[in-house]
């Protein structure tokens, strides 16, 4: 009776494609995890690849979670860096005050994380109002200048503590006029330091594997179907009742709050943590998209990938010191002509694996018969 | 079509996590490989003290993690010809961070992987930090040549040879100060950049004990660094008679000319930041005339020791050396004091040779470009002396 | 007085911002991508007129001419190499993406060829400035020369487009690529001159750019670049006085919220207040506001 039952399942799972992609995308993350842990266990990892672990599901809880704007809800988002930064600050600030408090981690942190994820989705709700007006390019600025303006006044915030209690200043760290014995929580552009190292690599694997099933079931659920409806074509999906706004502020939302996600993680793994153009700019925004697009537009599993390749390549480029970013933009142009140009899928079509290898069988058959001869 | 686009990927992979495995030691580039070579002390491949570099040698803050990177090779290249240190070479595995805490931390365990034993780095405050806190972790020995916010050496292992921003800022106010340079003093400073907040916060903190007085303070960031027309401006309009610019030649030198065009022409003070400026590819240097600065080094002093380095500089890098590449050259140095003073071999482990030099830092006092006698605090802070010069007909001059 | 000099200098900041807008809004009107690598083609035509003037000696005629030309040939060659294969792919994010490996291809080759120390930049402009209430207000050369040049683009470039065969073909080609190419336009020829008559206003901008913001560097043009890139969708995307309007006012309104409300809060100011216009007025400032049809 069991038996039969799992095999109905089984026969279940054959028949279901969806389901057995998204278990098969869940595998992937498992397997890589436990490979690794062994690995790291018999001492066969480097500390390269030590620290490269985290940075990884950063980027590739990034890459999911804007896939669920840029992908399922067709919308085109330049901002992203933007929750991920509410996401760290917010939840650095946290961690720092109250390291003392709540001297335990495994307290600590999941109500960092929680911290980060609201904010950051409440960011996102308010960022997805004036989606609702804007489309295309014109959205796509928005989202950046709110990237921008997160980052711009960040970089202004000074906060600081003292046995006065806490001070804010958006001028210069001095105007908090604090005691002697104040200490910086928030300084400027110099941001926050110290905050605890929570993060490692088992932390960032779960939260990815939560983001994948967070997004995986949305596609896969009644709203996901509604909010790809709305990007095939609004007016249709307008006129079947499905709610435009309130879908649209969800996609935004939910995006935003795994990008806080992320940006927990990431603020928790380093030293410091400062808002620069290079970390929360629109330059990380882009680089994002980046891993979206090479991973395939609206394929979870694509973007997850690609971002690892794509944050890996620099780091393994470094032997060519200063030459390595020129490579790499090298390799990002070609791959994206390899993976996009309608010339090359035509040619991709007409030499696709199988054909050249029984061509490659055919060749060493006629080559035997000559060597025969 | 599919297949064969899963083919690439996964092919991509794995070499990727194929050159992981193999540890990228074998890819470093032995930039310093060719001096040791050269020199006649036959060496073991084994027995070298590692020196792991970490700075931006691309990106917007190349100019001075490639200014530390330099003098770094030279200072090693040159201890290497005159026999090591104590007939050990030096060899050092550069890494790019791309002024990036993250990717600092990357190039920290890349040198790390290669066997590194000491740090170098790393050239940037909120990089240095990020790192600081991994290298205490290891217990590796840091010393960074111009990483200038006080959090970069929070910990026991890690020491700096630049002035901390504390330091520079005190020191202008308290110069302008006693010498009674000013009345009202205007201050243009980069509120996105640590060393330029952090001097200019240590300036107005020092400026209340003496009798001039802050009429301006105008921040920029490094989004909206190329008009400085309001700031100017303003300080114009607040009758200020010295503009204290606690800011990097990159950007004072646009704001010297952009001064110019408006003609306000007040006394301009600075600090080490400013130092290459007169050798600014394309900058009149009449602008600068008049311009006085607080800094260590200047590269057209006349003493034996910066004329021998610029000239080897300029010889191998085409570029006349800045502070940051004067720091860099005095920092390998410090380390070579260091290991001298406490006698540590390549042989030991990194955290018994962090332990050792630790110690003998605060013992050691060296000449370098930067100062004359420099030694060492528990703390990791530098005691030297900045000499203050003025820019009179295109030189720079000791006040 | 003093906030006529804030304001003249808001409208020379703002020229400067129309000028990058206007190859920003050409490309984007006719080929309907955002050229990210746009900002980079500046830093490169600044870098050709300082190799000339600077490095080696020649005169300022001698660096627009070779700047203006090599540009125009890179312009058409970016397009070749990474542009076009990418023509009728499935998502227009795909050449989005690769201008940005353009961009960062433009800066790392820079930062290898020119070095990492930053340039000054000599100004290209001979012309004394005028001194206006009595000595109170001083313009100087540059500032009438970028407001004159951007505004004769301007005009220039709208003639062009509505009076000649070409520009017709460019508008032609803009509304449809399928329908322009039954009536006997060369598509791919036309969106070619597109960039070129792009990189070419991108190397003047960038010249001009230089003189009167002197620093020079490999990421010149990333920052303006983007400025510029608000300032055409303010203005409307695609539209070309659009373009103009919107970079003025954008040079101007963050010049007066760094003099009256602060110096490190006017990004975030200008970007509120894009926001608010687009809010307002969804299409940009002189955008064409097209419904969609069932």
């Amino acid at each position: 009776m069991k038996v039969n039952c799992l095999k109905q399942k089984f026969i279940n799972l054959k028949a279901n494609k969806p389901l057995r992609n998204d278990l098969t995308t869940y595998g992937i993350v498992i397997l890589a995890y436990v490979i690794i842990q062994i690995l790291g266990m018999a001492g066969m990892i480097n500390s390269q690849l030590k620290g490269l672990l985290v940075p990884i599901c950063v980027y590739a809880i990034l890459a999911v979670s804007l896939n669920l704007t840029v992908g399922i809800l067709g919308e085109l988002s330049l901002g992203h860096a933007g929750f991920m930064c509410v996401g760290a600050f917010t939840s650095a600030f946290f961690s720092k005050c109250m390291v003392e408090v709540i001297p335990q981690a495994f307290i600590r942190f999941p109500l960092a994380l929680l911290i980060g994820a609201a904010s950051a989705g409440l960011f996102g709700v308010l960022i997805g109002i004036p989606v609702l007006r804007l489309k295309g390019d014109y959205l796509a600025i928005v989202t950046l200048a709110f990237g921008e303006i997160i980052k711009n006044i960040i970089n202004t915030i000074n906060i600081g503590r003292d046995s006065n209690g806490l001070h804010f200043s958006m001028k210069s760290a001095m105007d908090l006029g604090m005691e002697k014995d104040g200490v910086f929580l928030i300084k400027g552009a110099m941001g926050i330091t110290g905050t605890p190292g929570d993060s490692n690599f088992t932390v960032g694997a779960v939260l990815l594997l939560i983001t994948l099933f967070v997004v995986l079931n949305i596609v896969r659920s009644r709203d996901g179907r509604a909010i790809m409806a709305i990007r095939d074509n609004v007016i249709a999906a307008e006129s079947v009742g499905i709610n435009i706004t309130k879908y649209k502020l969800l996609t935004f939302a939910i995006s935003a709050a795994l990008a806080g996600v992320a940006g927990v993680l990431y603020a928790h793994n380093l030293g410091s943590l400062t808002a620069t153009p290079k970390t929360f700019g629109y330059n990380m925004s882009i680089m994002i998209l980046v891993y979206v697009v090479l991973g395939g537009i609206g394929n979870i599993r694509g973007s997850m990938i690609a971002a690892i390749i794509l944050y890996v390549l620099p780091e393994m480029l470094r032997g060519l010191q200063t030459y390595r970013m020129l490579i790499y933009a090298v390799v990002l142009i070609v791959m994206m002509i390899y993976n996009w140009a309608p010339k090359s899928i035509a040619w991709r079509e007409t030499h696709s694996i199988k054909d050249l290898l029984a061509k490659a069988k055919g060749a060493i058959a006629s080559k035997s018969k000559k060597g025969g001869n | 079509m599919k297949t064969m686009k899963k083919i690439a990927s996964i092919a991509l992979a794995t070499i990727m996590v194929m050159s992981m495995m193999t540890g990228c030691g074998n890819t470093a580039a032995d930039a310093d490989n060719s001096a040791a070579a050269e020199s006649s002390v036959a060496v073991d491949a084994a027995a070298t003290f590692k020196i792991g570099g970490i700075g931006p040698i691309t990106g917007g803050a190349a100019v001075y993690g490639q200014a530390v990177m330099n003098a770094a090779e030279l200072a090693i290249a040159e201890i290497n010809a005159a026999g090591g240190v104590n007939g050990v070479m030096f060899e050092m595995n550069f890494q790019d961070d791309e002024h990036d805490a993250e990717k600092s931390v990357n190039a920290y365990n890349v040198v790390k992987d290669w066997g590194a034993q000491m740090i170098l780095g790393s050239v940037t405050s909120a990089p240095c930090i990020a790192v600081g806190q991994k290298s205490f972790e290891d217990n590796m020995f840091q010393i960074t040549p111009s990483g200038t916010a006080v959090d970069c050496i929070q910990y026991d292992n890690a020491f700096r040879l630049c002035f901390s921003d504390p330091n520079q800022g005190a020191a202008s106010a308290k110069y302008i100060g006693e010498n009674a340079l000013a009345e009202k003093v205007a201050v243009i400073y980069d509120s996105s950049n640590a060393y330029s907040s952090g001097i200019y916060e240590s300036f107005a903190a020092e400026a209340v004990n003496y009798d001039f007085e802050i009429v301006a303070a105008e921040a920029f960031t490094e989004d909206n660094n190329t008009d400085f027309s309001v700031q100017l401006q303003k300080a114009k309009d607040a009758e200020a008679d010295l503009v204290f610019l606690p800011i990097y030649c990159k950007e004072a030198a646009p704001l010297l000319t952009q001064a110019d065009g408006m003609g306000y022409a007040p006394k301009f003070f600075s600090c080490d930041g400013m130092d290459g400026i007169l050798s600014m590819e394309g900058f009149d240097a009449a602008l600068a005339e008049g311009v006085m600065l607080l800094t260590p080094f200047a590269a057209d002093a006349t003493d034996d020791m910066t004329v021998a380095f610029v000239a080897a500089y300029q010889e191998k890098y085409g570029d006349i050396p800045n502070q940051f590449a004067a720091d860099s050259y005095d920092t390998v140095y410090a380390f070579k004091a260091a290991i001298e003073k406490a006698g540590v071999t390549p042989d030991m482990s990194v955290s018994d040779i962090c332990d050792a030099l630790k110690a003998a830092m605060l013992e050691i006092s060296i000449d370098g470009l930067t100062g004359n006698g420099i030694t060492w605090t528990a703390d990791g802070e530098p005691n030297k002396e900045p000499k203050a010069v003025i820019i009179e007909n295109g030189a720079y001059k000791a006040m | 007085m003093e906030f006529i000099e804030f304001l003249i200098n808001g409208i020379r900041l703002g020229s400067v911002y129309a000028l990058i807008a206007l190859g920003y809004t050409m490309v984007y009107g006719i080929a309907k991508m955002l050229n990210f690598a746009h900002g980079d083609v500046i830093m490169v035509g600044a870098f050709i007129v300082y190799t000339t003037c600077n490095t080696l000696g020649l005169s300022p005629v001698v660096g627009i001419i070779a700047a203006v030309v090599l540009c125009t040939s890179l312009g058409i060659l970016i397009e070749k190499i990474a542009y076009k294969p990418l023509r009728g792919a499935t998502s227009n994010l795909a050449v989005l993406i690769t201008a940005i490996g353009v961009s960062y291809f433009l800066q790392n080759a820079a930062l290898l060829i020119f070095g990492a120390a930053p340039k000054n930049f000599t100004s290209i402009v001979p012309y004394e400035g005028v001194k206006l209430a009595g000595g109170e207000i001083t313009i100087d050369g540059e500032t009438i020369v970028i407001i004159a040049v951007s505004i004769v683009i301007m005009i220039v470039l709208s003639l062009f487009i509505k009076k000649t065969k070409a520009g017709q073909a460019m508008l032609a080609v803009s509304e449809d690529k399928g329908a322009a190419q039954l009536m006997g336009i060369n598509v791919n020829g036309t969106i070619s001159l597109t960039f070129a008559i792009g990189s070419a206003l991108a190397a003047v901008a960038g010249m001009l750019f230089c003189s009167v913001y002197p620093g020079l560097s490999s990421t010149t043009g990333s920052m303006p670049g983007i400025k510029a890139f608000t300032a055409a969708v303010f203005g409307g995307i695609g539209s070309i006085p659009g373009a103009f309007i919107g970079g003025i006012l954008l040079g101007v309104i963050e010049n007066l919220s760094k003099a009256y409300i602060s110096t490190q809060l006017s990004d975030a100011i200008v970007f509120s207040i894009l926001i608010i216009v687009l809010l307002v007025k969804p299409t940009g400032l002189l955008g064409k506001n097209i419904q969609e049809k069932v």
